[in-house]
């Protein structure tokens, strides 16, 4: 496919970015050379060393707050911001100057990502930038870092790939895809990120890992990242006498990770304080986050321990005299982590959701519902008939259906993110699960060992850079959703009752990287030079739905109403006003974004549909 | 900072040291007169020798032959020390607690203290330094040292007598730095502020 010497692969994730990469040159087969880029960045004013994780973090620093040169990098002296560890540590006793998690603002339906919005509680004088525009600082200074150390193999001519999560909506596809472009990286794709948890699993082996899966078996990805909760489903089949994977269905979008965790655990903690009459500031606050973090690894990788002490400096100098100590005992953490995040429910359990109150301040949607396995259950309810359409799993499926399974049994389990490096949240997830697996008489679920908890996004992306291009197992599945626009059907109006609307299917579901829907039959009228909105609907579970499927009715599961999109056919060679027939057409592009076109009637044109990404959605 | 060419109020700083040394010093006086008169190889010699020790910022406790014909004293550069103890400080609160008068505090005080100052010790120095012991025998136990054994990685007590190989105990397995990790700091940056003074407006 190319010459590139390095297939480079990122986790642009929540909280933290890494860099890993294939010398494509000394790899053969399923025999890889894997490395992860020690990033090169501030980790003080002034001071320069080279981590294996980038904080996903970007400090808008006063003029007079730091000196010149505070803020230089090996390979530049201009700049006027920082980002990575500095600007975390730096930012965390200046939050107003701080930006974070803006890949969730980035996928955030109610505002517009283009504008200059972030910090979100900034004062006027700071000078915002926006979600889209704090994602290209971070690509753009992992490139400069992979430059600076390899200067002989200019990151412009790597194949780069960029992992997004698998519940990431068309429109935040694209605004990744354009943020990776203006940063400068020319020839990128998309990957899902529980697929590269899967590929850095399948890397890993060394070709192992058709021993440890075997045809039949449902693979289910249960990714929780620092700020959101990814999950997937992927099947094992059979195709030519090859072991091929499948991925059959994505999860929701869910903003909760393990942030919220150890946020969760510091309040319990300030709670007990304040009741020994201690009230903690914000800053004693943010410092008992820090503790509760590390308190909670101990307490989750070491059974035998009961309580953790933690001490919260005083921010003086006066170290022993200022600081207050308190303790995290594990009934507080089984309480908070275990019933909070993880509790035991059955499979029939539902997340909560509360309605929100009238005005709610303009913040990021984080779920309501906290409990992990909820989102799980709801999940593999939602997917239970996923697999009777998948060529290879018909006898997996009829069976299901023979016992009436109530939710997709998965056979195996695969963990991600650095919160399951505990191994009692492990066990937590793998006994709920195999306790709604025995509750329908199915067997239970194995664990895949071996997973790189922290590194694998990044890993498994430069991997799957490699396997693009033809060496070794790749997963297939396309898009996991069914796309639709909304149009009116041809009703007299009622009074007082919005006219009724149809889904038009424009894509259907499942459609690889590098293919085009057929064009529908039915057209729309365009007005020349005015924008036209459509109302816009995805599907995670109308897989038969083919280009033109028009619908009267849907389940409220079903189909989950996405951003507006808009068409505007500009005035060349019309006058403007004339309508023109037009007809939308679907295309998923190499780099694994979702295009729809407008095409007039009777010609060749093709006038690109934008996804309207400015917030119009119950705005 | 590296001197070879300071700012402004740098050089300000340097000419009031300068004029008052020059003053009190007489060998400091000649030396600065040779180079105002063009020859300074001496000068130019000891810059190039800061600035390799400099680039090399490792304290190392085990030096790699340098061979210098005669025995030459190199000077530590004080900007990677003074660099570690703004980490200790940074990570560990390490200044604050050595500076504070703990006699009138409890143990149980002190002891809460010591655990954060512990655990931010620990972690600065497995971030920025990879360190293992020099012998990886349990203490206690018997090891013979041949001839030719590295002297600087072990020092020989007790009844130091006759020629090697020598028989003894392990008391202490000694500690080395394989590596050092210590962040690259920028040309301005003023070491010497180990921590800022904060100021919460």
């Amino acid at each position: 496919m190319s010459g590139a010497r390095y297939s480079i692969g990122i986790d642009l994730g929540t909280t933290h970015c890494a860099l890993s990469y294939v010398d494509t040159s000394a790899s053969d087969g399923e025999r890889t050379t894997l490395a992860v880029l020690p990033i090169a960045q501030l980790t003080g004013p002034g001071a320069i060393a080279d981590l294996d994780l980038l904080p996903s973090f970007l400090y808008l620093p006063h003029p007079d707050e730091l000196t010149s040169g505070d803020l230089h990098l090996p390979w530049t002296g201009q700049r006027d911001f920082a980002v990575g560890e500095f600007a975390r540590s730096r930012g965390a006793a200046t939050p107003i100057r701080l930006v974070s998690s803006a890949k969730s603002w980035l996928c955030h339906p109610g505002v517009d990502r283009r504008a200059a919005i972030l910090p979100n509680d900034a004062p006027p004088e700071v000078a915002r930038v926006s979600p889209l525009e704090s994602s290209v600082r971070y690509l753009t200074h992992l490139r400069e870092a992979w430059d600076h150390a390899h200067p002989d193999a200019p990151f412009g001519d790597q194949d780069i790939t960029v992992t997004i999560p698998a519940s990431f909506d068309p429109a935040a596809r694209e605004l990744t895809a354009e943020a990776a472009e203006a940063a400068g990286y020319r020839r990128m794709t998309l990957l899902e990120e529980p697929q590269a948890a899967l590929y850095s699993w399948i890397q890993k082996s060394g070709g192992q890992w058709r021993k440890q899966v075997k045809v039949g078996d449902i693979i289910l990805v249960v990714d929780v990242g620092g700020g959101t909760t990814d999950l997937s489903l992927i099947a094992v089949v059979e195709r030519e006498g090859n072991l091929e994977l499948h991925r059959v269905a994505v999860g929701e979008h869910i903003l909760l990770g393990g942030d919220n965790m150890d946020l969760a655990l510091a309040h319990v903690v300030a709670r007990k304080l304040a009741a020994q009459g201690t009230q903690a500031d914000a800053w004693q606050l943010r410092a008992l986050t820090y503790a509760c973090r590390s308190a909670k690894e101990t307490l989750l990788s070491d059974p035998a321990t009961d309580t953790v002490p933690l001490v919260v400096p005083s921010r003086g100098s006066k170290l022993i005299g200022g600081s207050i100590r308190t303790e995290l005992t594990r009934a507080e953490l089984t309480q908070t982590i275990l019933e909070g995040f993880f509790p035991q429910v059955d499979s029939a359990a539902r997340p909560v959701s509360r309605t929100r109150a009238g005005l709610t301040q303009l913040g990021l949607p984080y779920a309501q519902d906290a409990g992990i396995t909820r989102h799980l259950a709801a999940f593999l309810g939602k997917q239970v008939g996923a697999l009777a359409d998948l060529e290879g799993l018909r006898p997996v499926a009829a069976e299901a259906s023979a016992h009436e399974a109530s939710f997709l049994h998965p056979t195996a389990v695969l963990f991600n993110g650095g919160v399951f490096k505990s191994a009692l949240l492990v066990e937590r997830i793998m006994g709920t699960l195999n306790g709604w697996l025995a509750a329908e008489g199915a067997a239970p679920a194995r664990l895949l060992e071996g997973a790189d908890l922290d590194l694998a996004v990044a890993r498994g992306a430069a991997y799957y850079g490699y396997v693009r291009r033809g060496q070794g197992v790749r997963i297939r599945g396309g898009t996991a959703r069914a796309y639709y626009i909304a149009i009116e059907s041809a009703m007299p109006a009622v009074p007082g009752m919005e006219p009724p609307i149809q889904a038009l299917c424009v894509a259907p579901f499942g459609m690889e990287e590098g293919t085009e829907a057929e064009l529908p039959a039915q057209e729309f009228g365009l007005v020349v030079g005015e924008p036209v909105h459509f109302r816009f609907f995805g599907s995670s579970v109308r897989r038969h739905d083919q280009v033109g499927t028009l619908l009267d009715f849907w389940g409220p599961d079903e189909l989950q109403e996405l951003e507006e999109i808009q068409a505007t056919l500009p005035a060349s060679g019309r006058t403007a006003g004339e309508v023109v027939p037009v007809k939308l057409h679907a295309r998923v592009t190499e780099a694994g974004t979702l295009e729809l076109e407008a095409v007039p009637r009777g010609t060749d044109e093709r006038w690109k549909v934008e996804f309207d990404v400015r917030g119009s959605v119950n705005a | 900072m590296n001197d070879s060419n300071p700012s402004f109020l740098g050089r300000i700083s340097l000419a009031v040291g300068a004029f008052f040394r020059i003053l009190g010093d007489g060998d400091f006086a000649a030396a600065v007169l040779r180079v105002r008169d063009g020859g300074a190889p001496e000068q130019a010699a000891t810059q190039a020798a800061t600035q390799a020790a400099t680039q090399a910022p490792a304290p190392s406790p085990a030096p790699t032959a340098s061979a210098a014909p005669a025995p030459a004293l190199k000077e530590a550069s004080p900007d990677a020390a003074l660099q570690l103890l703004g980490l200790l400080q940074r990570d560990a609160r390490f200044i604050d607690f050595v500076e504070e008068d703990i006699r009138h505090f409890s143990d149980a005080d002190i002891g809460a203290a010591a655990r954060l100052v512990h655990e931010g010790c620990r972690a600065t120095l497995r971030e920025h330094f990879t360190i293992r012991p020099v012998r990886d025998e349990a203490e206690g136990s018997r090891v013979t040292l041949q001839e030719g054994f590295d002297a600087s990685a072990i020092r020989l007590t007790g009844n130091v007598v006759g020629k090697a190989p020598f028989v003894g105990n392990i008391s202490h397995r000694g500690w080395r730095v394989d590596e050092v990790r210590l962040p690259r700091l920028a040309e301005a940056h003023n070491a010497k502020v180990i921590a800022p003074a904060e100021v919460e407006l």
